[in-house]
This record gives C-alpha cells, structure tokens and sequence, in this order.
C-alpha cells in the first residue's frame, strides 16, 4: 500500500480520486455495468466472522486467485461488520453485489469457479428470505437491511478498514482538512455540532456540542481529549464494530476534537477483550501518522496532535469516565465524585474531552454534510441514529443502526425477524446493566433518550437483548445484579453493600423462600441506592429491579407465594414429574436416575418421582422414550 | 492464596527489565506494563510484583492495588489454555450457564481454578462481543460459537490431542 505525505488539501483531493477510481466497481449499477468483468471481493473480517473462520475463507480465496492467475481481475478486501452476524462468514462480491452467508473454506473453489469464471450465481450460499419464500441475491433484498439508516457504521462493510486511501475515498479526512485550510473558527465547528442536536451515544444522553463548549472554555497548561471505548455492558458490541470496520472516523473526530479545545495530545481508552480492535487502531494510528493526519503541523498548518491507545484490563466500573481517566493514567480505575466534570479537572488534574466512540463516528460527517441535514433525522429531541446490538432470543442477531424513533416493534419484527423459534415475546432489555425491561405492551415505543426514562429504562449504550416466556425475568434481575454486584469497585457503601443485600434477597426469592415484605424492602433498597451512590455504576444498578417489579411483578408473586418459576428457570422451584397418561412403566428413568427417586413398578404405571429426593438433575428426562418427563 | 516463590526461578528478568526500559519513562504506564510483564510469565506472582514496584519506585502496595482491581491480572499460575466462558447477557439467555456447567463437569474443576496437569484455566469472561454466535467459549485466542454442552468435550478434547503431540515432539 502506498502511503503519501500528504501537506495540503489538494494532496488529499488527489489521493482521494485515485483510490476511488479504483473502488469504483463497488458502486457500479450492475444492470447498467454488466460488461465489467472485474471483481471486488468483500470478506467481513470483524469479531462474529473472524470467530467463525473467515480468515481462513479469505486466505483460501486469496490463494485460489494466485492458482488460477486471476490476480487481475479480482480482488479480495477485508472489511468491517455488514451486521447480519448470525449468517457469517459473510462475503460480499462486487460490482453485482452479491451477498453470501455461511461461506466455509471449502465453498471458495465453487464461488471461483461459477460466479468468477461462468458468472453463475452460488445459490445455495445466498439468503432465503422468510417473507419471500425463495433465495435473493443482494443485501438491498433481505428485510434485515430495509428498514436501517447507515450513518455512523456507513464505512463498515464497504472499505477495507486497514487502508487509509479508502477511507480517503470515502470522504475520509476532508472534514479536517476543510477545517485546517480554511482555518475554520471553533467557535463555528462547536456551534455546528450544537446545532445538529448530537447527543453522547454512551448512555449519558448529554449534547455533545455542549460539552465541547465547556472543554474548550476551560484553561489549562495542558488538555487532553479521550475517547471511550470501554464497551462494558454485556450483550453490547456497537463501538467495537465500529472501531474494527470504520477506525480513521474516530481518529478524524478526535483530531478535530483536539482543534477545537485546544489539545494535543488524545487517548483512546479500548477493552483489552477487543484484539482485533485494538489492532485496526494501532494500524489506523500508525498510517494517520505516516500521511500527516497525526503528528507536528498537520496538514501543514500550525496544529499538531497525536493518539495513544490505552488498553483495559477487564473492569466494568472504567467505563464510567471518571474511573476511566484514572485507569488511563495506570491506576486503580476508581470514580470519584463529579462535580469537577473531567471537561474541568480530567486527566493529570486537566481539562479533559471526553466522548464516546460511536459519538465521535458522528462528527466528520455532520461535518461534511451539515447540522441541518444531521438533525432532519430522528425525533424532536434525540437527533440522528442509533446503533443497537441485538441480541437474545430473536431471529436475526448482530448489528443494526436506525433512525431514532424507530419503534421497537419495527426493529423486533421487521428488522429482527421476530422471536427465535415462533416463541412469545416477553421483554426487551436495553441499557445493561444499568437500563431496563421492557414488556411487550409497550413494544411500539418510539425509542429516543426520553422515551425510554420515561418508560424505566435507558438507551445505554446500545445494547437490545431480546426474550421470549422461556426467560425468568426475576433470574435477569439477578444475573444483572451479580454482574453489577461483581463489578461494583468497593469504594462506596451503598453500591458495593447494597447491590450484595439487593442480590441476596433476590436469590431467597427465586429459591422460593421469599415473604411478600421482601418486595416493599427491595424497592425502598433501590432507591436508597440509587439515591446515594458515587458513580453511575451504582446509581443505575437496581434498574434492571425496579424496572421487571413494575412490569412483570406477576412473576416475583408466583415465586413467593405460589412457589412457582412460570418461566421454569429457577432450578430450586422446578418440578420435573411424569405424566399419568403418557408413562409407559418401561422403567428406564428409574435407572439412570443417580439419587434412586424414581420409582413404580414394571409395566404398571405411571413411574412416580419423589421430589424431596430428587436432585434436579434431568438425566431422566431425554432418555424417556415417550416423552413423558417434563419440567413443571 | 500460594504466591510460591520457589517456582519463579524460571522467570525471564532480563525481558521483564526490557518491558520496563521500555515504558518507564512514561509514569501511566503501570498498567501496560503489568499487561506485557503478564504476557511474558503468564502471571504475576508477589515476587514479579516487588520486582516492579522496585525498578519503578513505586510501593508495592500500589502495583498490588492495580493487579487486583483489575480482572485480567492473576496472581495464580495458568494453565496452558485458558477457557473463558462469555457470561455477557446474550450468551447467558442463550444457556452459557449450561455451558459452563459442562465444562466444569469435563475439567472436573470450578471457574478461577486450574486442573492437576496445568493444561487447563476455567474462567467466565465478560461480553467478548460476538453475541451474534452466542452462547461463546474462548479458548487462548481460538473463539467457539452457538454452542450446545455436547460440543465441549470435543473441543477440550483437541487442545489435549495438540499438546500431547508437541510433548512427543519434544
């Protein structure tokens, strides 16, 4: 790959025609373009993919070209997420962009042989599409895709995040390159992103512009800007998407960040779980600074500024952006008590900038294309898009972006394919740890930032877990709480003494031990917590409790007093018994059960299972040959 | 907890100097410090940490601090693969308590512990961000999707094959 210095708008401008010249076939109309016999092809490359082998798709790819000498007519490229990770390996061919799932090593002769040398279509590696019965051939035609709006992951599954001229192709670095030789007032770059109504995409909500304002209003010998890329919450893989498909757009933001506060130095503060994440940085940074973006005088103006990557070490609580500013300086990641905000007194005791990694993937284009258009999407208040990753018991897992206001029942239903298996909807958890449930009655909320506070639950960063009536909502509670429980750094009471209490009863509950009183104690437990806590951790962390107390309360009664799991998850409340009328008396559950509580007599049923010594175990249920064992 | 210092003769000091040269002259450097040092011993035993907080000249009661703050530092030896079990909310509605279950039973050990022959380290990790292919094990760097308990023992089963053959080999 050639990297050229570049000094100069122009220098840019050219880099950017001539990459995009040979880009092109990407965008080409294949109806119009038919007689190109060149090939891109695009091999997903992110975290879900490369965990289900497409590495090694791309290198058997890349080696059967090199075979059959058809170096110059196709080229293969790693990208980013296309977000439809339930279907990797993924692989997209241009200019015909076809779309195609579940390639394994051993498709590659197929796909060379009939699409790039005959022009056939691989049939069985295309998508069958559920609402039109039959196998289509580009992503424009699978419903996944219809209904989102790509802004911040616009680059994923387009450019190879590992080269910089593409992403200079895609308008890349213009937005600072305008800024430096124009030498665009910050006052006019703040105000524009005031303007466009972005809001933090790490849970917060806080206007961007805003905070920016503040930052660059404070005075200090030095100032930092940060970015978080501490992507915590369970269940949430938006900012790592975007890192590892679409890096030089948060270096791009974080440049002209510094610009505008005045700093010259930036950290990006990244998971340690994250290898290839933190890997696309480091080659992002490296070729940043290798054309100029990074280093003294960029562009040959008078601004100079420069990127360090600081990796995590596995704590939940550094997400929280005072923890994360100790963390980034080596220390225990500790919150400390705000006011000072970090934009007055952050890192080394200095004015600190600190945003979000899908915030930052915001500003170069609103930039680009201006306040107006960015804040044309989305709702009265919370402006533009949003990345969810969604999860759980649905159809269609991985990563989505859609306008905010999108109802759930669209991103449910439409997008997500519905509940796994034809199952009941049951809930929607947004937020983590920190967010809430949602219940069904509800699913055609406009999700925005108030909407869902209004509701009990939160936007977080990101994260949309979906469950259906096989899932124990008091169990979610408690595996939320055992995380925050975990997590909680234990520097002050109520979060590290009171999550354990809130935990404690919990479990008492689901092991059926529970009295009704201990639900007036939680909630006031709650509050309590919520109300006198340091940080965000604890202040958030009865949610996941207050929120399926007020929607699903129904389940903490059958619980306590019926003695019941509806949902048949807490092991110490289930029953496995054996149907009267199916029961056989073949006896062969008596003999695989270890604890001898099966009993009856041969050829005279029903078998009978003794619950005082039955140990729960289900060894007896799959080896019943009728099918008469059942969880209760 | 056994901090055995009698098993660190074979410690590398020399590279762990080198880490140090490395990154001191950079006082928030702790932390990568303490990442690279980890990489290197595969954990940080007391004597790695006094080590540190000596060349450094920092109290050891602030490098201790850091190493147990943060979940990814261990004070224990590992075993040559570690099993992580994603425990982030996808994989657990998906049944990643099953899963762990089974592999607790196959290691016949329980999460944080390591079995008799240091080959294997059971640890539940938090959300390594492949939801889509939940539930999730790692295994070192080797990632395991959409899986079911009947899956493990087949998985550990090849990392024991591999290192029976390298130990033929040596």
């Amino acid at each position: 790959m050639e990297l050229f210095q570049v000094k100069s708008f122009e220098d840019l401008q050219k880099v950017k025609e001539n990459t995009y010249d040979k880009m092109k076939i990407r965008f080409m109309d294949r109806n119009v373009d038919k007689e190109i016999e060149k090939y891109h092809i695009l091999v997903c490359s992110g975290t879900g993919c490369t965990s289900s082998k497409s590495n090694l798709v791309r290198e058997n790819l890349e080696k059967e070209i090199r075979k059959r000498k058809l170096g110059d007519k196709v080229k293969v490229f790693k990208t980013g997420c296309f977000g439809f990770c339930k279907l990797g390996p993924i692989l997209m061919i241009h200019p015909d962009r076809t779309f195609y799932i579940h390639v394994e090593p051993e498709h590659v002769d197929e796909i060379i042989s009939n699409h790039i040398q005959n022009g056939q279509v691989v049939e069985k590696l295309l998508y069958k599409s559920p609402s039109l019965n039959k196998f289509v051939q580009t992503m424009e035609e699978i419903d996944f895709f219809n209904h989102q709006m790509r802004i911040a992951l616009k680059n994923c599954g387009v450019i190879n995040p590992e080269d910089i001229n593409e992403y200079i192709a895609m308008e890349g670095y213009l937005a600072l390159a305008e800024i430096l030789t124009n030498n665009t007032s910050k006052k006019e770059i703040i105000e524009n992103i005031k303007k466009s109504g972005l809001r933090g995409r790490g849970g917060g909500g806080f206007l961007t512009g805003h905070k920016w304002e503040y930052a660059a209003g404070y005075e200090g010998e030095k100032k930092f800007v940060l970015c978080n890329a501490d992507e915590g919450d369970p269940g949430a893989f938006m900012d790592r998407s975007i890192l590892e498909g679409d890096p030089h757009s948060i270096i791009e933001a974080m440049i002209i960040a510094g610009y505008c506060i005045d700093a010259h130095q930036g950290y990006i503060y990244v998971r340690a779980e994250y290898p290839i994440a933190v890997q696309r940085l480091e080659i992002a940074i490296d070729q940043a600074r290798k054309m100029g973006f990074l280093g003294k005088n960029i562009l040959g103006s008078s601004f100079s500024f420069d990127l360090d990557i600081r990796l995590g070490a596995g704590a939940f609580v550094c997400g929280e952006e005072t923890a994360l500013i100790q963390s980034v300086m080596g220390l225990r990641g500790e919150p400390r008590p705000r006011p000072p905000f970090p934009a007055e007194v952050g890192l080394w005791e200095m004015p600190t900038l600190n945003n979000n990694v899908e915030t930052y993937a915001n500003i170069p284009i609103i930039l680009r294309k201006g306040a107006e258009w960015y804040s044309s999407i989305g709702t009265e208040k919370s402006k533009g898009t949003k990345v969810f990753a969604l999860a759980g018991q649905i159809e269609n897992t991985g990563l989505i972006e859609v306008p905010m206001g999108t109802t759930l029942r669209t991103i449910i239903y439409e997008i997500g394919g519905g509940i796994h298996d034809n199952k009941e909807f049951k809930a929607a958890q947004t937020g983590g740890p920190s967010g809430g449930c949602i219940p069904a009655e509800l699913l055609d909320t406009k999700i925005d930032f108030e909407s869902l506070t209004e509701i009990g639950s939160m936007m977080g960063s990101g994260g949309l877990i979906i469950m259906d009536e096989s899932d124990c909502m008091l169990d979610i509670a408690r595996f939320y709480l055992e995380f925050a429980q975990d997590e909680s750094c234990g520097k002050c009471v109520p979060c590290s003494i009171g999550t354990k209490r809130l935990l404690e009863i919990l479990e008492k509950i689901s092991k059926g031990k529970g009295e009704m009183k201990d639900l007036e104690l939680l909630e006031d437990l709650c509050y309590s917590i919520k109300d006198s806590s340091l940080c965000g951790l604890g202040q958030t962390a009865p949610n996941p409790i207050l929120s399926t107390l007020k929607y699903f309360k129904d389940e903490y009664i059958a619980h306590i007093k019926e003695k019941r799991c509806p949902a048949g998850v807490c092991n110490e409340l289930l029953r496995i018994v054996i149907s009267d009328d199916k029961c056989i008396a073949c006896g062969i559950c008596a003999r695989v059960c270890p604890v001898n509580a099966i009993t009856g007599e041969h050829k005279k049923p029903p078998y009978r299972i003794h619950q005082d010594v039955c140990i729960k175990c289900g060894a007896c249920i799959p080896k019943c040959p009728v099918d008469a064992i059942y969880k209760a | 907890m056994d901090h055995s210092i009698e098993n660190n003769n074979s410690i590398n000091y020399q590279k762990i100097d080198q880490i140090i040269d490395k990154y001191k002259s950079d006082d928030s450097m702790l932390i990568r410090i303490l990442q690279k040092t980890q990489q290197e011993v595969g954990y940080l035993p007391m004597k790695v940490q006094s080590y540190i907080s000596e060349r450094l000249n920092i109290p050891i009661s602030t490098v201790n601090g850091v190493v147990t703050f943060y979940s990814l530092f261990s004070q224990d030896e590992q075993g040559k693969y570690t099993v992580g079990v994603c425990m982030g909310t996808a994989c657990y509605v998906k049944g990643a308590q099953e899963v762990l279950d089974a592999i607790k039973k196959e290691l016949q050990i329980d999460v944080g512990e390591t079995t008799m022959d240091k080959l294997f380290t059971l640890k539940t990790s938090r959300c390594i961000g492949a939801c889509g292919l939940a539930p999730v094990i790692t295994v070192n760097d080797d990632v395991y999707g959409r899986l079911t308990p009947a899956d493990i023992p087949s998985i550990l089963y090849k990392y024991i094959k591999t290192h029976k053959k390298t130990e033929i080999q040596l």
